[in-house]
């Protein structure tokens, strides 16, 4: 069997019994993505000496003994994760060259545990897009049709993973950026609790609702890393100072007694007619396993994109007034005097849709205008949160899609903002929140494409999510499905 | 230009005091003053891409110290916020400080005004903010150097009410904030090397008014002198513009030490939007009650409590007990002094008028001194035991500050030991009368005035070293006997 076909449990089983060797298995995906990403420029680049030497060390930790389930694992981390002297563009020109001196929390936690770098995924510029088309390094073809965006802004995580040239991926969620994309290309995406898992040395986009998460085959396989990934870093204030559960022990194949709800907000009759039926199929499955179905209402639903765009932005708009010329990146030829220095490295080294962004957060913050928008979505936030906080005394989860439709093609709504900022209309609310969500493949459409369903808990409830995710995977072959390439 | 008394000058001051802290307020390097450009600096204070900041719990300490010390009500949930805008030694591109939220409001301190009165002045508030770098234009054309080293130096933000009113005030303010700050170990006070910083808010109404009038800040002022001279300059330019039916324009203005002048800064260097928001990489700072008592069961006696204590325990004057005072380092001066047996009083008169007489003539402060208190306690102790004349005391003492030295040392070396001894004493007054008994026979007569010329013998015949108390008694007894 080819071995980059494995799962990451399987992998694990053939390194343990010195099946294969973890230099065999990351030479494998280095072919593979050799020939594969011309097609699907998935990674922006591609770290075969390190992974080698990971690889090397990984094998010696088998024989040592000391090997974790990550160990010799190859991986692909989205390029907004800091890599010590491995460049990390945040898919942006601005940081095109970027080498920083310091390795984020998340990336250092996965060498630690043993795990193979295989390179920096693509993915839309500073994590601002649903479709993997604001790259300043070109857009990731979705694998299941090369014409079709991947979704985004994790698309290369995605893409990287659904065409075998990574056994997991990691991606980062500030609006749905993990579920969306997970969702477009038939994959399990989890994006946990708010502070769950550090952001130090992951490039902000708006600080209050970055996280990074798992992007994996199975739900089995995302609880392997969320194992290593969660936990208080004294480095990041945000991060969560909670107790880290067994998420893998806690894994289960039956549901009894675990009541769903079903929000009716996020079944509006736009709601493309085969996502909706593959939604009822699922919840068909896992009544079968013993879970209930309840409706239930989220109120303030239909705020979520409003109240999104303005914060997000506005953080945004703050979050990247650091990229001025002076100290890293991207700086303009010759500029004339420091006006002339900021202006020109800001308007060539950012993108349009990141231009949009800071334009719309510096105006929302603006004096006079501070009170208006800034501050009053503050307060929709907070009855937004509210109404999951309410429907969590009567259910135990939530159920919804993850996206309005399958996979659209590429340019299909590129130059039309207000349509793309609506492919996020059933992830960002769990941002706002702060609530763990996790999306997995439900079905397919008339063309074969990918259907993700969401599953949302209460905070810090993530093994709540993996166990309801992982018994759905033991009765449906949904995730087993791969592209033909 | 004149002084007009039918205006009253209102004062407002916002002081910026660097914090003592070891490290910078959100990361780790070190925040010692004078390293080479740019070698205190790392990926957090530099705002590389992808960093958070981590706050110094320290400086938290160094706040609610400074807030219980003026008396402010500290908040147990305080906020930051971002403040943003573009400047090349801002490397964020947003300064991390407190804005809605701040850690201590409603604060006071106590100054004496021109007529000798207690006032109280009003501390809107203090927050924690971070200080910007360093801009450097000189020895380089067409661009300008950038050192971080100051970036991300804790700062404590002091707004005063508007309640000072006239530049002496602002100075007895600024010299009373600064010694609270320096009493309580967390800011050294130095304006020359900016770790305390001050601005001015100035207006002036008639009196009688009760409005303000429009008030104009000034920047610049780097040392208390200026920020006096700076007030009162502005006070006067506003009243003859208002005489001569001109109206305020509220502005910011530069003051130019050299020139003695201040000039408008152009309007492009202060029109800002800072778009505050609160600051999304730290929650909000919540601190434990537990935490205040702690810290205000720990705190230092303070100028004002010191100064009373001086007065009605050591029957000090109001002047000696505010001298003594006015620094932390003067205190424990004077205290140590008195420790090593010298009487109050004395202590306080040597302190304020020989030390620090000497001291400012020399241009040096107190810590410079090479009398230290142990030697001068020591000093005060061989007079109070009368070893010692106090002719020989200051004596003593003048070689003390020149060159240092152990006073018991000096007076072996230098032969000061004063004769205390009666029969010695009286040997030689028998001597004296023995050698003038025209003088005696004077006195005898009531011509009391000779008493003076046959002391002055037998001091001169002691070479001084006899006790002047003991001469006076002795004598009197054998003349009168
Ligand atoms: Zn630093």
């Amino acid at each position: 069997m080819d071995p980059t076909q494995l799962s990451l449990v399987q992998a694990h089983a053939w390194l343990s019994s010195r099946q294969i060797s973890a230099r065999e298995l990351t030479a494998a995906f280095l072919e593979r993505i050799d020939r594969l990403n011309p097609r699907i420029n998935a990674y922006i680049t591609v770290d075969r000496e390190g992974a080698m030497a990971a690889a090397q060390q990984a094998d010696d930790r088998f024989r040592n003994g000391t090997a974790t389930p990550l160990t010799g694992i190859p991986i692909g981390v989205k390029d907004l994760f800091c890599t010590e002297n491995l460049t990390t563009t945040c898919g942006s020109k601005m940081l095109a060259r970027f080498r920083p001196p310091y390795e984020s929390t998340v990336t250092r936690r996965l060498k630690e545990a043993g795990a193979v770098i295989l390179g920096k995924t693509n993915m839309d510029e500073f994590a601002m897009g649903s479709s993997n088309e604001t790259s300043f390094f070109g857009p990731v073809r979705n694998p299941w049709d090369t014409e079709r965006i991947p979704g985004g802004s994790s698309g290369g995580s995605a893409a990287a993973l659904a065409a075998r040239m990574a056994m997991a991926t990691i991606g980062s969620d500030t609006g749905g950026s993990i579920r969306q994309p997970a969702a477009l290309t038939g994959l399990t995406g989890l994006k946990p609790t708010y502070g769950r898992i550090s952001r130090f040395g992951m490039i902000a986009f708006a600080s209050s609702l970055d996280q990074a998460g798992p992007m994996t085959w199975t739900a089995e396989d995302a609880a392997i890393i969320l194992q290593v990934l969660a936990g208080h870093d004294p480095k990041d204030s945000t991060s969560i100072q909670a107790e880290v559960p067994d998420y893998v022990n806690t894994l289960v194949n039956r549901l009894d007694g675990l009541r769903i709800g079903i929000p009716e907000e996020y079944f509006p009759d736009s709601l493309d007619g085969e996502t909706r039926h593959a939604i009822d199929e699922a919840q068909q499955v896992l009544r079968d396993l013993g879970a209930s179905m309840v409706s239930v209402s989220l109120p303030h639903t239909r705020y979520a994109i409003p109240t999104y765009y303005i914060i997000a932005p506005a953080e945004a708009s703050s979050n990247l007034a650091r990229y001025d010329g002076i100290r890293f990146g991207y700086r303009c030829e010759n500029p004339e005097d420091l006006k002339d220095l900021y202006t020109r490295t800001r308007s060539e080294g950012f993108g349009a849709e990141v231009k949009r962004r800071i334009m719309l957060g510096t105006y929302v913050l603006s004096s006079g205008y501070y009170d208006a928008y800034y501050r009053k979505a503050q307060k929709v936030r907070r009855l937004i949160a509210r109404d999951f906080q309410d429907v969590y005394t009567d259910v135990d989860l939530l159920l919804t899609p993850t996206t309005p439709g399958t996979a659209f093609p590429l340019g299909e709504k590129k130059d039309d903002p207000v349509a793309m900022y609506l492919s996020d209309i059933f992830t960002i609310n769990v941002n706002l929140a702060g609530l763990p969500g996790l999306s997995l493949p439900c079905g397919q459409d008339h063309q074969g494409l990918p259907i993700g369903m969401q599953l949302i808990a209460p905070v810090l409830k993530e093994e709540r999510l993996l166990a309801a995710a992982h018994a759905y995977q033991s009765a449906t072959p949904w995730h087993q499905r791969k592209p033909e390439l | 230009m004149t002084y007009d008394p039918n205006y009253e000058t209102v004062i407002g001051l916002e002081v910026h005091a660097q914090m003592v802290t070891r490290s910078k307020i959100f990361c780790g390097c070190s925040t010692t003053f004078g390293a080479e450009p740019n070698q205190q600096v790392c990926p957090v204070c530099a705002a590389f891409p992808g960093v958070l900041p981590v706050l110094n719990r320290e400086l938290v300490s160094m706040a609610i110290k400074t807030g219980l010390a003026i008396q402010g009500s500290i908040r147990t949930r305080s906020e930051f916020a971002r403040k943003n805008y573009f400047y090349p030694d801002l490397p964020a591109g947003y300064q991390i400080s407190q804005f809605e939220l701040p850690i201590i409001e409603h604060g006071q301190l106590h100054i004496v005004t021109d007529d000798g009165v207690r006032k109280r002045i009003g501390i809107t508030r203090v927050h924690m903010e971070v200080d910007a770098g360093k801009s450097v234009h000189e020895g380089i054309q067409g661009a300008s150097w950038i050192d971080l080293n100051r970036t991300g130096t804790p700062l404590l933000e002091i707004v005063s009410e508007p309640d000072l009113r006239s530049a002496r005030e602002a100075g007895e303010y600024l010299k009373k904030l600064r010694s609270i700050l320096r009493y309580l170990q967390v800011c050294d006070g130095n304006m020359e090397e900016g770790s305390f910083r001050c601005d001015a808010n100035v207006s002036v109404r008639k009196l009688g008014q009760t409005a303000f009038g429009t008030r104009t800040e000034l920047k610049n002022l780097n040392s208390i002198r200026n920020v006096m001279r700076a007030i009162e300059y502005e006070a006067e330019r506003q009243i003859d513009s208002l005489e001569s039916g001109g109206r305020i324009v509220q502005e910011t203005r530069l003051w130019d030490a050299n020139l003695n002048t201040s000039r408008p800064m152009r309007g492009k260097e202060e029109a800002h939007d800072y778009r505050y928001f609160p600051e999304p990489d730290l929650p909000p700072l919540v601190i434990a009650r537990e935490r205040i008592d702690t810290i205000a069961r720990q705190l230092p006696e303070l100028p004002d409590a010191k100064a009373e204590r001086y007065r009605n325990d050591l029957g000090l004057s109001e002047y000696d007990a505010g001298v003594l005072t006015s620094s932390r380092e003067m205190a424990m001066f004077f205290e140590e002094t008195v420790n090593r047996g010298a009487q109050p009083k004395a202590a306080a008169n040597w302190i304020s008028v020989e030390l620090l007489g000497r001291l400012n003539r020399g241009g040096m402060e107190i810590e410079q001194s090479k009398v230290t208190p142990e030697r001068l306690g020591r000093l005060l102790a061989l007079m109070q035991n009368n070893e010692i004349s106090g002719k020989m005391a200051k004596q003593i003492f003048d070689i003390m500050f020149e060159s240092g030295g152990d006073p018991d040392a000096i007076v072996q070396e230098h032969g000061f030991k004063q004769v205390s001894d009666t029969t010695a004493i009286a040997a030689i007054v028998e001597q004296v009368l023995a050698d003038n008994p025209l003088q005696v026979q004077q006195y005898r007569e009531g011509k009391t005035k000779v008493m003076g010329f046959l002391v002055g013998q037998i001091m001169k015949a002691t070479q001084g070293k006899a006790n002047p108390a003991s001469v006076n008694a002795i004598l009197q007894e054998k003349l009168t006997g």
